[in-house]
C-alpha cells in the first residue's frame, strides 16, 4: 500500500506529500529544519498555536497530528507529509459552532491571558479521544487492570499536566474538561 | 539549526544503508530528544534519516511468551497495552511517569533507550567543559550545581544520569535489544546496552556506528506481573526524576521470596542493577527488613555530591516503597 | 436594568481567545518584516575581547549581526533612570555585567537562518570571576534610596527594649528564592520605522506608555511620534513592565536594515534580561506579652541586585503595617551581585515579605500555645500603624472567620506531627493576605454611536487580568445599556493614555477613567435632549432624565421620552463623544487602603520520601466590590498557584562558579503544573470601598500570592514537626 506521505513519483525523486492542516492540504516547505509550528505560524500565518519555549517543556504549542496531541516545536514540517493536522483554529465546525471543549473554557474561564489555550485546547480535546480508548495515566489505580478510566479531576489533573499555564487557571481548566467529557459522552464521540 | 539533509527510508535495509557508518548521519525517530538537542547546537547531524515510518511499530506476544516491542512504537502506545500493563506493569508505570502526554505520543521504544542526559553543563554549549561534548574539555557540573546529578558509578569525567523511566523498568524486565547494522542483526542486553561513563563519557551506549534499534523484547517472567514503578520528583508531573526505583519480586506462598530484580533510575549514567542485592533477597520474608537490606547492597559505593546528598538515603526509602508495593501487587 | 458590575459576564474577549484569532505581539505579520535573534552572553562578568561575525554573516538570508562594534549609537539615556532602576544594555559598550545580558543580534529573512547565524557569532570574552553571594558580610551591603517609593528604614517606639523586655520572643531568619515570572508568551517587539523620525511598536508591554515615553527618550523622539501597540499580552506578571534592552535592541536594528523587525525572545533569554524576583534574606524578631499582644515587629530585609542597578525587593512593607503593636522597625539592604537586575515580579515585596512575618507569626502562636488565627485577631490593626490613618476599609476579620470556618479550622489537632492518615502526615496551616490599593490618572474615551453601540477607548492592558471585561460592565452600568452593546478597545498609544498594568490599580484607575467618560457622555445626552425643542424632554430638569437600554425619558412621566438614536439622527449627529481624565483624589492621603485576606492551607506529606503536596486551599478576600466574579475569582486563584509554586518548587538556580543560570528554561525551571494544584476556594466579602475609588474596588491580580506560601510552610509544620524557613520546601528539606 503506497505510503500516504509520498506523491506518485515524478521523474525519479519522490516528491513529500502535503501536508492536510485542518483539512486543507500544504505544500511542505523546502527547508527541513522548519517546525510544524513555524510552519504553521510563520507559512501558514495560522498563529493560534503560539511558541512558548519552542523545545517541548510547556505544551503552548500542541496540535492535533493523525488523532493524537504533539508539540509542534519539536516536530519537523517535512516528516507531517500525508498527515492530518489539527490546530486550534480547527477545532470549531466550518459553520463556527465551537468544538465541546471550545465552548466548555469559555463557560468555566478556563483561561486568562489566553495565550496557553490554543495548546490546552487542542490537548483536551486529544485527551477525550484518549479517554474514549481506554488509555491510563500516572494517575490511573492499579494500571494492570485493564477497565474503563473513571475521570477523577486527578486524572484530569494529570493528563493536562503536560500544558503549563502561568497564569494559574488549571482550577477552571480542570472544570472545564469534565465538563467537555460529560457533554461528549451526551453526544457521542467528538470527531 | 544547521542546515541537514532530510530522507525519508521505507524499510529497515534502507535505513541502514543510509546511515553507512553513522558519522554525522542520526537516525529521527520522535524527535522529541534529537530535535531538542539539534536547537541546542549539540547535536549537528548532517543528514537526518526519518525511520518513523518503518514498520516496526508492532507490540506482540510471540510463541514462547516473549512480547515484542517494535522500536517505533510509541511510548504512550506500550503504556497503553493490555499486555504489558497486565503482565509487565512496572513498565507501563514507569512509561506513563516520564514526559508529557504530548511527548510520550512522540517518543519511540528506540528514541527512549538513546535519549541523552539532560545534564545542564551538556545541553547549554555555552558550558565549554563538557567531556560528552568536547572530549577532553572538562566537566563543568562537578564544580557546579548537582542536585540532579548521579551517586553512583560516575567517573572524574562525568557525573551526568540517563534520564529514561522506560529503560530502569526494562533493566529489571531483562529486556533484550535487537538491533540491525552494516555487519548484521545481534542483541544486547538491555544492562549492556547502556555504558557508565569512565573515561569517555561521549561513548555512551554499545551502539556500533550505523545500527539502528529494531525491538526490544521482554522475556518471558513468571512474577514480572509484581513489578512496580515509584518516581520521585521535584514537582507532581512533567519532571525528571531525582530518584525512581523499578522492583519485582517472586514469592512464594508463604510470603518468601523467590526472586527479585530491583533498578535505580536517577542516580547513574545508566539503569543501576546490583545482583549481589536481588540475591540477598532471595530466601527472605517479604518485609521492610529485607528491603532495607537490600537497598543498602544497591547504594553500597554511592558517593554524594555537594547537592545531591540526599539522594542516598531517598533512595534507600524509594527501594523499599517500590519492594512493598510491588509485593502486594498480582 | 439590573447592573452589570459584579456579575459574572462571560469574557469579552473569550471568542478571540478559544479561537486562536486573538493576536498577540508575534503574531503580527507586517509586510518585509526580517526577523532578529539576540546572542546573549555566556560569562557574568567582564569584557568582550573580539566578535567574529564573520560566519554569521555569511548564511543566506542574513541582512545584518550587529554587536556593539556597529550597532547605531543610541542617544540619550540607556543607564538607569531618577526612579526607576532598569538600565538597558543595547549593545553599545563590551562591557558584561550579567550572563544572558545581550551582546549581539543577528537579523535574517526567516527565522531559521536567524537562528543558525545567531550560532554561529563566536564572542571571544575576558571574564573576571563573579561575585554571587547572598550573605550578611558586614560593609558589603548597602542601603537603597527607595523601597517601592518608600523609606528604606522605619522605626516607631523604642523596639529594642521592647523586644528585650518581652516576656515571650521569637527571632528567626527566612529565605526566599530567585523566582522567575515566566509568561507563556515571551518578550517580544516588533519595530517598524514608518519615516526617519517615526517608530511603530507591536510590543508585549504591560506599560504602553512607559514604553513609548522610554523609547522617545532614548531615541530622541518626540512621544507622539512613536506608537505602540499591544491587544493581547500572554502575560506579565511584572517583567512586562519595565522596557528592557531588547526593546531598544528591535528599534536599532529595524533601523538599520530599514525594515520592521520582529525580536522574539527565546526562553532561556527570559532568565535574567527581563528581570526577575530577586533572592531575600528576612529577618524577623517579634515580641509579645504572655497573653498574645505583639510588643515590636521587627522585619530586617537583605537581598540581591545586580552591580549596576539598586533594585530592593521591599519585604519590610507588610510589618509596617499589618499588625498592632507598640513598636516596629524595618529596615532594607541590598547586596550587588553580578547578576542582571530584579525586578517586578508578582506583589513585590508583599509576597515575599508576608512570607517571613506570617511564618514568624506561626512559630509565635506555637510557642504561646496559642490558636495561630487567635493571634492574628489579638493584633488586629484598627488604624493603619504606620501612617495613623483610618482603614479606607477592612473587612479582615471576617475573612478570617469565614475561612476558618470553610475550611473547618476549628478542627485542626493542636499538636504538630501527629496527624497520620492514608500513609500521609496532614497538616494545616494559615496566614494573612495583604496588597496595597494603588490608582493612577487614566483617561478614556466613549463613543455613542447613532445605532445604540457605545464604543469605549483607553490606552490600558489587558494581560489576562480581564480589563476588557470589567471596563465592559462599567461601561455597560454607566450608560443604562446591555454589555452586547459596548465594545472596548485597548491597547494602543493612539487611545487616550493609561497608566501600566502593574500594582493591581488598572480596575481603579482605566476602570474610574471608564466611569467618568460615560457619565460625562450620559451627562452631555441629557444635556441635547433637554435643550432640544424638538425632544419630548425639552426643559426638564436634567436630574429627572433617565438613560437606559438605549432610550432617554423623563423619570417623572411615564412614556415621556426618546430613543437615544432618533435624539441622535435629529441633531444630525453620526455619533456622540466624551473624554473624561480620572485621578486619584485626596483620598490616599486621608486613608490607609488595602485589600486583605486570609488563606488557609491543607498539605499531605509523604514523610518517608519527603514529597509535600498541597491538597486544598481556601481563600476569603476582602477586595472591596469584585467588579466581575469570574475574572476576580481567576485572578485570585492564579495568585494563589502561584504561591504554591513559591513555597515548594521554583527555584532560578546560578552556577556559583560561572555566574551562569542552570535552571533556564522550563523543564528545569518548576512552575506549578496541573496536578501541582489541587482544589483550591475562593471567595470574598464583596462589601464595596466607599473611599478608594468610584467604582469601590481594591485590587484583585496581586492579592492571591501574599500569605500563600507561609499558610504552606506553617502547614508543613504542622504535618510534620519541621519547621522550614527557606523557600521552596523542596523534599530534601523535609527528608
Amino acid at each position: 500500500m503506497p505510503d500516504p506521505a509520498f506523491t506518485e513519483p515524478i521523474g525519479g525523486e519522490r516528491a513529500l506529500a502535503p501536508a492536510w492542516i485542518n483539512g486543507v492540504p500544504h505544500p511542505l516547505p523546502d527547508d527541513p529544519r522548519v517546525t510544524l509550528l513555524d510552519f504553521l505560524r510563520e507559512q501558514l500565518g495560522l498563529t493560534g498555536t503560539k511558541v512558548g519555549c519552542d523545545h517541548g517543556q510547556c505544551g503552548a504549542c500542541t496540535v492535533i497530528v493523525n488523532g493524537r496531541r504533539v508539540n509542534a516545536c519539536l516536530t519537523l514540517a517535512v516528516t507531517v507529509a500525508g498527515d492530518q493536522v489539527t490546530t486550534v483554529e480547527g477545532l470549531a465546525r466550518p459553520d463556527g459552532r465551537l468544538h465541546a471543549v471550545q465552548a466548555a473554557f469559555l463557560e468555566h474561564d478556563a483561561f486568562q491571558c489566553g495565550y496557553c489555550t490554543p495548546g490546552q485546547l487542542c490537548s483536551a480535546a486529544a485527551l477525550l479521544d484518549e479517554l474514549a480508548l481506554g488509555e491510563p495515566s500516572a494517575v490511573t489505580p492499579a494500571v494492570e487492570r485493564v477497565a474503563d478510566i473513571v475521570l477523577t479531576d486527578d486524572e484530569i489533573r494529570e493528563r493536562m499536566s503536560g500544558n503549563l499555564c502561568r497564569c494559574g487557571a488549571y482550577t477552571n481548566i480542570v472544570a472545564a474538561v469534565r465538563a467537555a467529557a460529560r457533554a461528549q459522552n451526551a453526544h457521542g464521540r467528538v470527531r | 539549526m544547521k542546515p541537514f539533509a532530510y530522507r525519508r527510508v521505507d524499510d529497515v535495509p534502507a535505513a541502514v544503508r543510509a546511515a553507512g557508518d553513522g558519522a554525522r548521519v542520526r537516525f529521527l525517530a520522535g524527535g522529541t530528544n534529537l530535535i531538542d538537542l539539534m536547537k541546542q547546537g549539540v547535536e549537528e547531524p548532517e543528514q537526518l534519516v526519518d525511520v518513523s515510518r518503518l514498520p516496526l511499530t508492532a507490540i506482540e506476544e510471540t510463541a514462547r511468551g516473549e512480547v515484542t516491542l517494535g522500536a517505533l512504537a510509541r511510548n504512550s502506545d506500550v503504556a497503553a497495552h493490555r499486555v504489558i500493563r497486565m503482565r509487565y506493569p512496572a513498565l507501563a508505570e514507569a512509561l506513563l511517569s516520564g514526559a508529557s502526554p504530548q511527548l510520550r505520543n512522540m517518543a519511540t521504544v528506540g528514541g527512549n533507550l538513546l535519549q541523552r542526559t539532560r545534564c545542564p553543563y551538556f545541553t547549554d554549549p555555552a558550558f565549554a567543559e563538557c567531556n560528552k561534548r568536547r572530549p577532553g574539555s572538562g566537566c563543568a557540573a562537578r564544580q557546579g550545581y548537582t542536585r540532579m546529578h548521579a551517586i553512583l558509578g560516575a567517573s572524574d569525567a562525568c557525573i551526568a544520569t540517563h534520564p529514561s523511566d522506560m529503560a530502569v523498568a526494562l533493566a529489571v524486565l531483562d529486556a533484550m535489544i535487537d538491533v540491525t547494522g552494516p555487519d548484521g542483526d545481534r542483541s544486547l542486553a538491555i544492562g549492556d546496552f547502556h555504558r557508565l561513563p569512565g573515561a569517555t563519557p561521549h561513548v555512551e551506549t554499545n551502539l556500533r556506528p550505523g545500527e539502528l534499534i529494531v525491538a526490544v523484547r521482554l522475556p518471558a517472567s513468571p512474577f514480572a506481573r509484581r513489578s512496580h514503578y515509584v518516581k520521585v520528583r521535584d514537582r507532581a508531573s512533567y519532571a525528571f526524576a531525582l530518584v525512581s526505583v523499578a522492583a519485582a519480586v517472586g514469592l512464594d506462598g508463604g510470603g518468601m521470596i523467590r526472586a527479585a530484580r530491583l533498578a535505580l533510575g536517577g542516580v547513574a549514567h545508566k539503569p543501576w542493577r546490583v545482583p549481589a542485592a536481588e540475591e540477598a533477597l532471595i530466601g527472605r520474608r517479604a518485609d521492610s527488613r529485607a528491603y532495607a537490606d537490600a537497598a543498602d547492597l544497591l547504594l553500597q559505593g554511592a558517593r554524594p555530591l555537594r547537592d545531591n546528598a540526599f539522594k542516598i538515603e531517598l533512595a534507600r526509602r524509594t527501594v523499599v516503597r517500590a519492594l512493598t508495593v510491588a509485593a502486594t501487587r498480582g | 436594568m439590573p447592573d452589570v458590575v459584579g456579575t459574572p459576564l462571560e469574557r469579552v474577549d473569550g471568542q478571540a481567545k478559544v479561537t486562536g484569532a486573538a493576536t498577540y505581539t508575534a503574531d503580527h505579520r507586517l509586510p518585509h518584516l526580517a526577523h532578529a535573534v539576540l546572542v546573549t552572553s555566556a560569562i557574568a562578568q567582564g569584557r568582550i575581547e573580539s566578535i567574529d561575525a564573520v560566519a554569521a554573516a555569511s548564511v543566506p538570508g542574513v541582512l545584518a549581526v550587529l554587536t556593539h562594534e556597529n550597532a547605531p549609537r543610541a542617544r540619550g539615556r540607556l543607564g538607569r533612570d531618577a526612579e526607576d532602576n532598569h538600565a538597558i544594555q543595547a549593545l553599545q559598550d563590551a562591557e558584561i555585567r550579567y550572563a544572558g545580558q545581550p551582546v549581539a543580534v543577528v537579523v535574517a529573512e526567516t527565522l531559521e537562518q536567524a537562528r543558525e547565524a545567531a550560532r554561529r557569532v563566536v564572542l571571544m570574552y575576558k571574564e573576571t570571576a563573579p561575585q554571587l553571594g547572598l550573605d550578611p558580610v558586614r560593609g558589603r551591603s548597602f542601603r537603597p534610596r527607595h523601597v517601592a517609593y518608600e523609606k528604606p528604614d522605619t522605626a516607631r517606639g523604642a523596639a529594642k527594649t521592647a523586644l528585650e523586655r518581652s516576656p515571650v520572643r521569637l527571632e528567626a531568619v527566612y529565605t526566599t528564592s530567585r523566582l522567575t515570572q515566566n509568561p507563556m508568551e515571551p518578550h517580544a517587539t516588533i519595530a517598524s520605522w514608518d519615516g526617519p523620525r517615526e517608530l511603530t511598536l507591536h510590543d508585549a508591554t504591560q506599560g504602553l506608555f512607559d514604553c513609548r515615553a522610554r523609547v522617545a527618550k532614548i531615541f530622541g523622539l518626540r512621544p507622539g511620534d512613536v506608537r505602540v501597540v499591544s491587544p493581547y499580552l500572554g502575560g506579565g506578571f511584572g517583567s512586562k513592565g519595565p522596557v528592557w534592552s531588547h526593546v531598544i535592541i528591535a528599534v536599532l536594528a529595524a533601523k538599520h536594515v530599514g525594515r520592521p523587525v520582529k525580536l522574539a525572545l527565546e526562553r532561556p533569554q527570559m532568565f535574567g534580561p527581563v528581570g526577575w524576583r530577586g533572592r531575600t534574606r528576612q529577618t524577623v524578631a517579634l515580641g509579645a506579652e504572655r497573653d498574645g499582644t505583639l510588643t515590636t515587629v521587627q522585619h530586617h530585609t537583605l537581598a540581591e541586585t545586580s552591580t549596576f542597578d539598586s533594585f530592593m525587593e521591599p519585604c519590610g512593607l507588610p510589618a509596617r503595617m499589618l499588625y498592632s503593636s507598640g513598636t516596629s522597625v524595618t529596615t532594607h539592604r541590598l547586596v550587588r551581585a553580578s547578576i542582571a537586575t530584579p525586578s517586578y515580579a508578582r506583589a513585590p515585596g508583599w509576597a515575599t515579605g508576608t512570607f517571613a512575618l506570617e511564618c514568624a507569626m506561626d512559630e509565635l502562636a506555637w510557642a504561646l500555645g496559642m490558636d495561630p488565627v487567635e493571634l492574628r485577631l489579638r493584633n488586629h490593626a484598627d488604624e493603619d500603624p504606620a501612617s495613623g490613618r483610618p482603614w479606607s476599609s477592612k473587612h479582615l476579620r471576617e475573612c478570617y472567620r469565614i475561612g476558618a470556618a470553610r475550611f473547618g479550622w476549628h478542627q485542626r489537632p493542636p499538636q504538630p506531627g501527629v496527624w497520620r492518615e492514608g500513609g500521609r502526615r496532614i497538616g494545616w496551616g494559615m496566614a494573612t493576605s495583604v496588597y496595597p490599593t494603588h490608582r493612577s490618572e487614566a483617561s478614556a474615551l466613549a463613543r455613542l454611536h447613532v445605532d445604540g453601540t457605545l464604543l469605549v477607548e483607553t490606552g490600558s492592558q489587558d494581560l489576562g487580568t480581564g480589563t476588557y471585561t470589567i471596563l465592559t460592565q462599567i461601561a455597560a452600568d454607566a450608560l443604562g445599556t446591555s454589555p452586547g452593546r459596548v465594545s472596548v478597545r485597548l491597547g494602543d498609544t493612539r487611545l487616550p493614555e493609561s497608566p501600566l498594568s502593574g500594582g493591581s490599580q488598572t480596575a481603579a484607575s482605566a476602570g474610574s477613567a471608564v466611569h467618568e467618560a460615560v457619565c460625562a457622555l450620559r451627562a452631555q445626552l441629557v444635556r441635547l435632549a433637554v435643550g432640544d425643542a424638538a425632544s419630548p424632554l425639552h426643559g426638564a430638569p436634567a436630574d429627572a432624565v433617565c438613560v437606559e437600554d438605549g432610550r432617554i425619558f423623563d423619570s417623572r412621566v411615564f412614556g415621556k421620552g426618546e430613543s437615544l438614536e432618533s435624539l441622535l439622527v435629529r441633531q444630525g449627529r453620526a455619533h456622540v463623544e466624551t473624554r473624561a481624565t480620572a485621578a486619584p483624589g485626596p483620598e490616599a492621603k486621608r486613608y490607609a487602603m488595602y485589600a486583605f485576606g486570609a488563606q488557609f492551607a491543607e498539605v499531605r506529606v509523604d514523610h518517608e520520601l519527603g514529597i509535600v503536596r498541597v491538597s486544598r486551599m481556601v481563600g476569603v478576600f476582602d477586595v472591596g466590590r469584585a467588579l466581575n466574579a469570574r475574572t476576580a475569582r481567576s485572578q485570585l486563584l492564579g495568585g494563589m498557584v502561584w504561591g504554591i509554586g513559591m513555597a515548594l518548587i521554583e527555584d532560578t538556580v546560578i552556577d556559583g562558579r560561572l555566574g551562569r543560570v542552570v535552571t533556564a528554561n522550563l523543564a528545569d525551571y518548576h512552575v506549578p503544573v496541573d496536578a501541582d494544584v489541587p482544589d483550591l476556594d475562593v471567595s470574598w466579602i464583596g462589601a464595596p470601598d466607599e473611599h478608594v475609588n468610584a467604582v469601590g474596588a481594591k485590587g484583585v491580580g496581586e492579592l492571591g500570592i501574599t500569605g500563600t506560601a507561609a499558610a504552606i510552610a506553617n502547614a508543613v509544620f504542622h504535618a510534620t514537626g519541621r519547621r522550614v524557613r527557606d523557600l521552596p520546601i523542596t523534599l530534601d528539606k523535609v527528608l
